[in-house]
């Protein structure tokens, strides 16, 4: 285990210690969890220099599919779901990636954001299968055959996030590492040379297109469950926007990026509804144009600029949360 | 169906058309300058038509003139594509040298601070101003009574707007600039022109343009929070079917996408909204730099 990993790990160790230690941290650190998945997804793709405005489909594709058949099946069991719910995605953006590979910028991202649309209407309109835009309740499942209360069942979910966003970083860490990733990262570089090198893009991209569907699957199965509901907001064209802004918040330099990222804007939404009410994407936008102002490579180029600057990033971590658990405090008294 | 269906989905396409044609203009207008698809775009159409609105409620509404009417929605334009045009001006100008994907992303913020705002200043109550359509009179045609504001006068300032623009860009000397920038800035500023006052011209007229849009949009729909969400999409999709700045194409595509929904309205209402994307999705299949694009299309 090298020093990266172990500080990643100490990471996720010290927030599920800080959620346990204080109740409402829960919820926000779930959510700014599966964001985080859904982000890194999204990364995938931005280092390709591509940006899907649609990628949110594939949250609410698997959020949906798991509502279907837990509903249907009321006896399944949530790791199952979990699972179905991320292959329905993962299978439904390979057969996408098919013809979306042929389109580079805005067309690859019009395209994205044409099918998002499209599906975000037919779900709304279902109204016998999916509810319409009331949306679909999502009943609490057993996982693992044991039938949990709602704190218990929040932190098996934040455990699972925790361990799952572990793995995520480092698999997804190697894989840009691979050739392939790094061929992926060249596309934005120069496609030409590429192709020259005999690498085809368009299987680059299929494959890149498959792993981000597949993380946002796995995002909205999670979602799903976490929420116990999915209505078709949650496709809509502007929560596929909220992915590219947490992304390229997080930067494409590191995995993590994703993760700090999401928590960050979780936190500040949060922060920014308790004083302002409605008004939250008011702060929210402020806030994440003078991020993009200043830290224009993203969060995680912050730390790789330095050779040992892994310890600045657990640390930077560590005092922005403690940052944000007082500032939240304060909100709450 | 008959000849009367066809009829009004015909004019209601085309009226739609125009605002769309209006809007997806100054998208694209605004991309040649930054290269970038502005997404505050759809806060500038809604706060056109609440500016458009408000104008009218303030000075128009009661007093039965269709001059203040007319007045009312071109100051409501005007007033929010300097100003919005401008300050989003200056915030893009900050970002110019980032990534494209970066100035992307300060639209999006951008979009989410006005979207906001103009829940502040108009709250979530619906506005309807609705005037000037009846001061504007109704003409009857097969049987069809028709009012005029969406029968003839949409359509004619759309029109009026895309003959006019070629004009100025083809005929004049600060529309050659314009064309000279958008197409090779680095040259255009070797050559004497001042290209940061030409952006600055372009943006504020595509603003314009997208607020234009709003203002022509307000008398005949309630303005709701949402309705900049919705447009903006709708543009992108007239934008990337068309191909990158064709003003041309994006007339035709705005037509064609205007007409196709409203034909939908009438014969298969579930598919109204999904017609403008499907039309896309169709298009790029066949086209996949979109429907008009030439090679090295000259971008405006």
């Amino acid at each position: 285990m090298n020093k990266n990993t172990l500080y990643i790990v100490i990471g996720a160790l010290g927030l599920f210690a800080l959620s346990s230690y204080q109740d409402w941290l829960r919820v926000p650190f779930i959510m700014g969890m599966i964001y985080g998945i859904a982000a890194l997804g999204v990364v995938v793709l931005l280092r390709a220099g591509q940006v899907s405005f649609g990628h949110a489909m594939y949250i609410m594709v698997s959020a949906y599919a798991v509502g279907l058949i837990s509903r249907e099946f009321p006896q399944v069991d949530g790791v199952v779901l979990v699972v179905l719910g991320t292959m329905v995605s993962l299978v439904f953006g390979m057969i996408l990636a098919l013809f979306l590979v042929r389109y580079r910028g805005i067309f690859f991202g019009m395209l994205n954001l044409a099918i998002s649309m499209v599906l975000f209407t037919v779900v709304s309109k279902l109204y016998g299968l999916t509810g319409g835009t009331d949306g679909m309740q999502i009943a609490r499942p057993s996982l693992l055959g044991m039938d949990l209360g709602r704190n218990h069942y929040e932190f098996v979910l934040l455990g699972t996030l925790l361990t799952l966003g572990v793995v995520l970083i480092i698999a997804t860490q190697k894989y840009f590492k691979s050739s392939a990733g790094e061929a992926m990262a060249a596309i934005k570089t120069n496609e030409d040379r590429l192709e020259y090198l005999g690498v085809s893009a368009k299987k680059l991209m299929w494959q890149g297109y498959a792993i981000s569907a597949g993380l946002c699957g796995l995002s909205g199965a999670f979602y799903g469950l976490s929420q116990g509901i999915v209505a078709p907001e949650m496709g809509y064209w502007l929560k596929s926007g909220e992915l590219v802004f947490i992304s390229i918040l997080g930067g494409s330099v590191h995995a993590i990026g994703a993760f700090i990222a999401a928590l960050m804007f979780e936190f500040v939404k949060m922060y920014a509804s308790s004083i302002m009410g409605g008004s939250w994407q008011l702060i929210l936008g402020v806030t994440l144009i003078a991020i993009i102002y200043f830290i224009p490579e993203g969060l995680t180029s912050l730390f790789s600029k330095k050779r040992h600057g892994n310890e600045e990033l657990e640390s930077n971590e560590a005092t922005s949360t403690v940052k944000k658990t007082k500032e939240a405090e304060e909100v709450r008294s | 169906m008959t000849i009367d269906t066809i009829l009004l989905a015909l004019i209601d396409g085309v009226s739609y058309g125009g605002l769309l044609f209006l809007v997806a203009l100054g998208l694209t207008f605004i991309f040649g300058v930054v290269h970038v698809l502005n997404v505050a775009h759809g806060s500038l159409y809604a706060f056109g038509g609440y500016a458009a609105a408000s104008m009218g409620i303030w000075f128009a509404q009661g007093e039965d003139s269709l001059f203040l009417s007319l007045l009312a929605l071109v100051a409501g334009a005007a007033i929010v594509g300097l100003v919005l045009g401008y300050t989003l001006m200056l915030l893009l100008r900050r970002f110019r040298d980032r990534d494209p994907v970066i100035q992307l992303l300060v639209t999006f913020g951008a979009f989410m601070i006005l979207e906001d705002i103009q829940m502040m200043i108009w709250g979530a109550r619906p506005y309807f101003v609705s005037d000037i359509m009846y001061q504007m009179g109704s003409t009857e045609l097969m049987n069809v009574v028709f009012m005029n504001y969406q029968f003839w006068f949409i359509p004619a300032v759309a029109l009026g707007v895309y003959f006019g623009l070629r004009w100025f860009l083809k005929h004049s000397l600060k529309g050659h600039q314009i064309i000279a920038v958008t197409h090779d800035r680095e040259v255009a500023t070797a050559l004497g022109v001042n290209a940061g006052r030409i952006s600055l011209l372009t943006f504020i007229i595509g603003a314009t343009l997208g607020a234009l849009g709003g203002a022509l949009a307000s008398p005949t729909t309630s303005l709701v929070p949402g309705v900049g969400a919705e447009m903006i999409v709708l543009s992108f999709a007239v934008v990337a079917t068309a191909g990158l700045g064709q003003v041309t194409g994006a007339l035709i595509v705005a037509l064609a996408i205007g007409i196709a929904r409203s034909a939908s309205i009438y014969m298969m209402p579930q598919f109204e909204v999904v017609m403008p994307y499907l039309i896309m999705m169709g298009v790029l299949l066949v086209r996949p730099q979109g429907l008009f694009t030439v090679a090295q299309a000259r971008r405006i």
